[in-house]
């Protein structure tokens, strides 16, 4: 997981600065050819500024995404499932790691990224927002909504900023087995004892509303959103990357013989598009706010982690030695 | 591992000692597995996170493989079915392993106590006299020295820090679970028998070798062990005694499982 193409508008706008015009346009002209930005080039403050949280928010919600899946991994039913989820969500914590140093080449540091985390300056993914309340749900996450990522994220992996596009390249190749093992729960599910199936189909249905939102609303064609897409700081739109995945996952889910709950949700003949019921934006924004089922936990549990750990950051710190990255 | 055709042969009477030692590490790396990897997306930094998770697959790995020779030896269920249908009373886990990860200075003390301890066990196990015991014990030593090289370095980061309070927790961390720790070295029923076979020494065999390494590893970090002499060992483990913490823990990890054992999940 976990990038959701959706990035929340900011509340307040910061004053605008205006760069050099000619270093701009050589900067723009730069990445017009395709060539990758560099962390010492020349770069507009607006393009750093967004690029810091857009990878900032997703390295979130790679830490924040381990949450909901790692409450499964001391219940996963037999040696094979319990293996193969603490390698996935482990992976996920290493691509936050990846992540947050992508984003320090931009000039913050991890901790002030945490430390924004925590107060809830910063967001993450909003689909993790909702709880896993069972091993089904397992399923639907690591195979529908790292599916979803990947969408996103293989988008992301051909912008412009070499460090994050770097980052995303071993990230993707990570996902891919993440999708295998989902896929496979699912499957496993869907094709087991009708406890089994009801369990997968009980967890389609919880998830299918956060799903439809993963990649957020439809992006406002402001002069805001082209400059990014421009700067191949945003590399699709979001209704494009929705349809994509919906032409690549929802025919596996159908064929699986589960159903969806969106009674209009079909691929529509002549525009090839697919199209759906209202997936309820009012939910979304609320959940953005904070009021969804599980911001309040979910900032809590990763404060209490911060704070119970504190003072080894502080000594390791104040240790002769540097520390050591151990196995990796 | 790939076992030419049926079991090896074993001796009648190194049956039941030897399925009592293979259960004890079976259900002491389970265990210490499940706890550890309790860990995930909680760790103090993200590198210890992820440090943890290594460790506790490699455990969980490593239990599956005691599971599996008790499997293909000596008439055991298949693995899934012995982690995840016993009855507490038949987990023969030391008490260490079982108590809750606490924070972070009884985890790491826990690892470095376990690690060494599983660390001279393979060792020794892998000249074993029962071969795939041997072949499997030679393949976890290796992973073995991972874990421990991590320990050594976080303990005595810790230990040398010049953060007092680091240096307080860890001392208390040793001092605490002293007494469980030596309980991993509680005796087995048979244990004579597969010593004089070479087939695995004595425990206290091992807890001797146990305490002189830890005094090399805790040497200069300026953290000591108490005298062992004076601290009681926590026994009962291995009978099938245990904490009230286990069965919560099993509780817990069998929860899916238990929906429909005969399922394939
Ligand atoms: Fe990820
Ligand atoms: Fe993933």
């Amino acid at each position: 997981m976990y990038g959701g193409g959706y990035i929340p508008k900011e509340e307040t706008r910061k004053t605008v600065v205006n760069d050099d015009p000619d270093m701009l346009a050589a900067f723009e002209a730069r990445v017009a050819r395709g060539e990758k930005v560099e962390p010492r080039d020349w770069m507009p403050t607006e393009y750093r500024r967004q690029l810091i949280r857009m990878i900032e928010q997703h390295a979130h919600s790679e830490i924040i995404g381990a949450l909901p899946e790692g409450t499964w991994i001391t219940r996963a039913p037999g040696f094979r499932r319990k293996l193969a989820l603490m390698a996935k969500v482990q992976d996920e914590v290493g691509h936050a790691q990846l992540l947050y140093s992508a984003a320090e080449t931009l000039g913050k540091p991890r901790e002030a990224m945490i430390n924004d985390l925590i107060n809830g300056k910063s967001k993450y993914s909003n689909v993790f927002n909702y709880p896993a309340k069972t091993w089904a749900d397992v399923a639907v996450i690591g195979f529908l909504i790292d599916a979803a990522a990947i969408v996103n994220q293989v988008a992301n992996s051909k912008g412009s900023y070499g460090p994050y596009c770097r980052a995303l390249e071993r990230i993707c190749y990570e996902e891919s087995f993440h999708l295998k093992q989902g896929h496979s729960v699912f499957v496993y599910l869907a094709t087991g004892t009708p406890l089994q199936r009801s369990m997968l189909q009980d967890a389609l249905n919880r998830w299918w509303k956060p799903i439809m939102h993963f990649f957020g609303p439809s992006d406002e064609m402001s002069e805001h959103t082209l400059t990014l897409m421009r700067w191949k700081v945003k590399m699709a739109t979001n209704d494009d990357m929705r349809q994509q995945f919906l032409s690549l996952y929802v025919p596996k889910i159908q064929e699986l013989g589960l159903s969806l709950p969106d009674a209009e949700l079909r691929k529509d003949a002549d525009s090839g598009k697919w199209l759906f019921g209202d997936p309820d934006w009012a939910e979304f924004f609320a959940v953005i706010r904070g009021n969804g089922p599980c911001n309040a936990e979910r900032l809590a549990v990763r404060k209490a982690a911060e704070v119970n750990g504190a003072w080894v950051r502080k000594a390791l710190q104040q240790a002769d030695a540097r520390y050591v990255t151990p196995l990796a | 591992m790939n076992i030419p055709h049926k079991s090896f042969p074993i001796d009648d009477a190194h049956r039941e000692p030897l399925r009592h030692l293979l259960t004890a590490l079976a259900d002491d790396h389970l265990i210490l597995g499940h706890r550890h990897s309790e860990w995930t997306g909680l760790g103090p930094i993200l590198e210890e996170d992820i440090a943890f998770s290594s460790i506790a697959q490699d455990q969980m790995g490593h239990a599956l493989g005691f599971y599996s020779l008790l499997h293909e030896h000596l008439d055991a269920p298949d693995p899934d079915i012995h982690a995840f249908t016993r009855q507490e009373t038949d987990f023969s886990c030391c008490q260490l392993v079982e108590w809750p990860i606490g924070d972070y200075d009884f985890s790491l003390t826990r690892h470095l106590f376990f690690d060494l301890a599983a660390g001279l066990r393979m060792e020794t196990l892998s000249l074993s006299n029962f071969k795939p015991l041997a072949q499997l014990a030679t393949k976890i030593r290796g992973e073995v020295k991972y874990h421990m090289f991590h320990a050594k370095t976080m303990v005595s980061q810790l230990g040398k820090s010049s953060d007092e309070t680091a240096r307080a927790r860890m001392q208390t961390a040793i001092n605490r679970q002293f007494g469980l720790a030596l309980g991993m070295f509680e005796p087995r029923v048979g244990e004579q028998l597969l010593d004089e076979a070479n087939i695995a020494p004595i425990e206290s065999k091992w807890r001797d070798r146990w305490l002189e390494a830890l005094n090399a590893v805790l040497d200069g970090t300026g953290l000591h062990i108490p005298d062992p002499e004076r601290i009681e060992p926590v026994y009962g483990g291995r009978r099938g005694y245990h904490t009230e913490y286990l069965q919560p823990l099993l509780n817990e990890m069998t929860e899916v499982f238990r929906l429909d054992p005969q399922a394939e999940w």
